[in-house]
């Protein structure tokens, strides 16, 4: 496999292989949490944090665990448990030691876990194959990726929320279709750089 | 008999999980360009949600209360775990062509939600039922779309050429955008369809 230059990945992960956008993790959260722009950037704050974090430690657990042992098949249960026992660390660390942050953060933590994102991005790793570096570029550029569209929607929403909707497309409807418009804008940018 | 019926219906209609409750659509976005991978997917999530339910039903007495998500999820991955073996084994193409996305079933808020609202109260057989009503209706949903954005996109259907020699196909449907278009648009025609007077407003991660 050819090197790619770990900056290449960072940006291809916030604009041309948005997780959101062209691979369709984390979506749940996006449509049930893309109402506010405050609320919803930091949500995607968090998830950012939690990304870059836990997309290293599997990374680790991973090369370093799971490969030598002949585990590999194991990998679906081992990166679950380690982002359940991660974000629910962390959560203690920042109520214990930054309680500003908590509670703007708090709550979210937990949303975390069952993030499709946050999986898929470790699964994205060892499939593509990525070494240290490029596993942390694309860990923090699918976070910041993440939160660019769930704020730009948030934004968006805020703006149709006294529009009159044909009747059944309030909610999720016209989100998923915005969604549709957001994507389309951002293939835009798929001769920039491009991973995979 | 009548407790099979009313399952069922709620399965496939009432409770859809993918229009009516705006869950694990992920990777029902995901794997609808082409028919026959949604096929696949949709028989994985039927086989995991069944037998997860069916699992978490059976030791739902001797199971602590504060741990059973964790219990939950151990038993949802090591199904998914089979799965995936299962597909590398017999068909490695498939399993390449859907990547990350059998992994992604541990995610996808459906079996959670059901193993939750469902199994957690219930007898394993009727769970097990549950479980697979639900995998149906997710299944349905996924190959309504597919149907629709491999038609337009390649103009074929289960990779056989249907609309002959002069279609241009939509490009865009194969790609991300047509996707959500798809979803959105056939949220908006079952609400229409089948209206619901207890809008629970749904969508939870």
């Amino acid at each position: 496999m050819i090197e790619i230059n770990p900056l290449v990945i960072f940006f291809a992960s916030i604009f041309t292989n948005n997780m959101i956008l062209s691979n369709f993790l984390g979506m749940c959260s996006f449509i049930a949490v893309s109402n506010e722009i405050k609320t919803s950037l930091s949500l995607g704050q968090a998830v950012t944090f939690v990304l870059a974090c836990t997309t290293v430690l599997n990374y680790f657990i991973y090369h370093y665990i799971l490969v030598p042992w002949g585990y590999e098949y194991l990998r679906f249960i081992v990166f679950i448990i380690v982002i359940a026992a991660f974000v629910q660390l962390v959560e203690m660390i920042i109520e214990r030691y930054f309680e500003t942050l908590y509670f703007s953060l708090g709550i979210f933590l937990p949303l975390i876990t069952v993030n499709c994102a946050i999986l898929g991005v470790s699964l994205f790793m060892t499939i593509r194959d990525y070494n240290l570096f490029q596993s942390f570029a694309f860990g923090i550029g699918s976070g910041l990726g993440w939160t660019l569209a769930i704020v730009a929607m948030a934004g968006i929403r805020k703006k149709i929320r006294n529009a009159k909707l044909p009747k059944g497309l309030e909610g999720p409807g016209i989100t998923l279709i915005i969604t549709g418009i957001m994507a389309l804008a951002f293939l835009g940018f798929s001769g920039i750089v491009q991973i995979q | 008999m009548n407790e099979l019926k009313r399952v069922f219906k709620e399965g496939i209609i009432k409770d859809n999980p993918v229009f009516r409750q705006i869950l694990g659509i992920c990777s029902s976005l995901a794997v609808t360009n082409l028919l026959l991978n949604s096929l696949v997917m949709g028989i994985g999530l039927m086989f995991v949600t069944g037998f997860s339910s069916f699992t978490v039903s059976l030791i739902r007495n001797q199971t602590p209360k504060h741990i059973r998500m964790m219990v939950q999820t151990l038993i949802i991955s090591a199904y998914v775990i089979i799965l995936d073996i299962f597909l590398k084994a017999y068909w490695p193409t498939m399993s390449k062509a859907l990547g990350p996305y059998v992994g992604l079933i541990i995610t996808n808020c459906i079996i959670m939600g059901r193993c939750e609202a469902f199994a957690q109260k219930n007898k394993p057989l009727i769970s097990f039922f549950d479980g697979l009503t639900m995998g149906l209706g997710y299944t349905i949903v996924l190959l309504f779309i597919a149907f629709f954005r491999e038609l337009l996109g390649f103009g074929s259907l289960f990779g056989i050429q249907v609309l002959g020699e002069g279609w241009v196909n939509w490009t865009l449907m194969i790609m991300p955008p047509g996707a959500f278009f798809m979803l959105g648009i056939v949220i908006w025609i079952t609400r229409n369809v089948f209206p619901n007077n207890d809008e629970k407003g749904g969508a939870q991660a």
